[in-house]
């Protein structure tokens, strides 16, 4: 393969894991936006949502389209559990308090994967097919379209959901100002409630069209949250394009990394990222300074 | 440091010189030195967390630093452990002073992802540094301690020694909550901005206690390298991050003496807990969302509370 070739190959492996990130990015926004909470058990959502559809279309055989959104609504029904498990009962809780909570839950997702599934790493058959595609000399899966088909998906639904139902706009205005949210008479608690249970399904549908390329275990949650933050940091936490642009950078960065520098640290170029955009410009590439300041953190 | 805390550690210095009479058998012993290495790094946790109201995620990088530098220098480079754990203490002040002055300008959420990149950062490059670490299978033959001919091999002997440090660095922690810098650092906690204007250098306070947690598990890492002998990365991972501020919170973020009890009651339960080998994750994350959710203050104020009134 000439270098052009390997290029390119590198930068469609990039985009590939970068629009996981993006999404796990996606999800932390959400529950940031109308709550200020950092979920730092993201990463769990997108490792529960592989695994159960691993379960239920390869051992209780259900259909691919049933077992997608089974996956979807199972994992999207746990994160609203923890919100009201965890969440719901603090009252006025310190930063350090959420932190350690959502620490303890991600403990305890990872824990109770390792108690149904075990320590095996699970494959899923791709979506459709698994004759690779040959684009101007590199090869590409079609499982990536799937995966960047969805997330088109998804980031369309996000738009139609956010700017033309009320529902959304109600999660809108929490995030610009819970007071006043409340005041006309948007039940608060209620969009905490809805924020964690989305942000849950986004998480989950990752995890789900992302375990035929990388597979999926127990363990994998914590890396992709960490992944998931950079991401979310770099685009700017809250801004929802910058999530998506800073996935593919990320992405990118880490397939080209591993590809000519050293595959052994290619999982520390995130976080290298992260250190860095957090020591320069915590406000990120899209977001804006004055809101950074603005939040409590 | 006030009449009752010298009382207190006095009466624990007593209580752990004796307790080996007590103890036949030298598996206690041997847990009791892990207590005490783990005690170091909470103690210096619970500064930070408890006293300045920061958080770190990424704590076990600076007990792996120490160990891995005292490890690497006395086993690879013939140094004395002697030596090796001063080198140690400064290469990892060093480096906690580094990534310190930028991460401790942020506050919250991003000072805790910060810590936990960090940490997972250093995690990598254990595993990958493979010329010096050995990489994930490690490297064994660290020179224990020695005095003269006389080699601390025995669990008893390295009891001592270690708990004895302990209660220097809660003597060292003590006084310097009950001084000027104390007062400043709880002051952080209680409003960083109040602070600033009443003419607290907070941005100060904070590096050098996050310096001096840092020292604390250095030294822990030291001693762990120089009493197990073998060195691999798994113990310094995420995973030990999260078990170190789970101690911190069960005793009680805002006393030296939870991080103690915490310390003590975690490895103390990890060693019942052995028989669910790697479920025993699931019960750490338990605990936690309980205390958190229950007994915010943490066990020791709660115990505190409880014998009070059993007194009136």
């Amino acid at each position: 393969m000439s270098l052009g070739d390997q290029l390119l190959q590198y930068l469609f492996t990039g985009i590939t894991i970068g629009t996981i990130y993006g999404m796990v990015a996606l999800g932390f926004n959400i529950i940031y936006s109308s709550t200020g909470i950092i979920n730092l058990a993201q990463g769990e959502f997108v490792m529960l949502g592989g695994m159960t559809m691993v379960y239920l279309t390869t051992i209780i055989r259900l259909p691919m389209v049933i077992g997608f959104f089974l996956s979807i609504l199972i994992v999207t029904a746990i994160g609203a559990a923890f919100e009201r498990a965890a969440i719901h009962p603090l009252r006025s809780p310190s930063v350090i308090t959420l932190i350690i909570i959502t620490v303890a839950a991600s403990i305890l997702f990872k824990g109770g994967a390792m108690f149904a599934w075990g320590k095996y790493t699970f494959i899923l058959p791709p979506f459709s097919g698994e004759e690779p595609l040959n684009i101007l000399g590199a090869t590409i899966l079609p499982q990536t379209l799937w995966i960047l088909g969805i997330m088109g998906a998804t980031v369309a639904f996000l738009i139609l959901f956010f700017g033309f139902t009320i529902t959304g706009k109600a999660m809108r205005a929490c995030a610009v100002n819970r007071t006043a949210a409340s005041l006309v008479g948007i039940n608060v608690k209620t969009m905490v409630l809805l924020s964690f249970a989305l942000s849950a399904g986004i998480g989950a549908t990752a995890g789900i069209i992302i375990t035929p390329i990388a597979l999926m275990n127990y363990d994998r949650g914590t890396m992709l949250a960490v992944k998931g933050f950079s991401v979310a940091v770099l685009g700017g936490l809250g801004s929802n394009v910058g999530a998506i642009l800073a996935g593919f950078i990320i992405g990118i960065m880490e397939s080209l990394g591993a590809g000519f520098v050293s595959s052994g640290y290619k999982d520390a170029i995130a976080l290298v990222v992260l250190l860095l955009v957090l020591f320069v410009r915590p406000s990120g590439l899209l977001g804006s300074r004055e809101r950074a300041e603005f939040k409590k953190f | 440091m006030g009449k009752r805390n010298m009382f207190s550690l006095l009466s624990l210095a007593a209580v752990m010189l004796a307790l080996p009479l007590g103890l036949g058998n030298s598996y206690y012993l041997n847990v009791l030195v892990f207590v005490g290495i783990y005690s170091l790094i909470t103690i210096g946790l619970s500064l930070f967390m408890g006293y300045a109201g920061q958080i770190s995620l990424g704590q076990a990088a600076f007990f792996g630093l120490g160990a891995y530098t005292s490890g690497v220098l006395s086993a690879k480079f013939g140094v004395s452990p002697w030596l090796a754990l001063p080198a140690a203490i400064f290469v990892t002040a060093g480096i906690a002073f580094l990534i310190g002055a930028p991460a401790l300008k942020l506050k919250g959420h991003y000072l805790a992802m910060a810590t936990l990149a960090f940490g997972h950062i250093v995690y990598i490059v254990f595993n990958q540094a493979s010329f010096f670490t050995g990489g994930p299978s490690g490297f064994g033959q660290i020179p224990r301690f020695r005095l003269g001919n006389f080699v601390l091999r025995s669990d008893i002997h390295y009891y001592y020694f270690v708990w004895g440090l302990v209660i220097a660095a809660l003597l060292i922690s003590l006084n310097i909550i009950h001084s000027r810098v104390g007062r400043a650092l709880r002051s952080i906690h209680e409003g960083e901005l109040a602070a600033n204007i009443m003419g607290v250098n907070t941005a100060k306070y904070k590096i050098q206690i996050f310096v001096l947690s840092a020292v604390y598990a250095s030294v822990a890492g030291s001693l762990y390298a120089h009493f197990i002998t073998f060195l691999n990365p798994t113990p310094f991972g995420f995973h030990f991050s999260i078990v170190l501020v789970t101690m911190v919170v069960v005793g009680g973020m805002a006393s030296v003496w939870g991080a103690l009890t915490g310390a003590a009651l975690l490895t103390l339960l990890s060693e019942y807990l052995r028989v669910f080998h790697d479920y025993d994750i699931l019960i750490y994350g338990s605990i936690l969302v309980l205390i958190v959710i229950f007994l915010p203050q943490g066990l020791f104020p709660a115990i505190l509370g409880l014998l009070k009134k059993t007194k009136s």
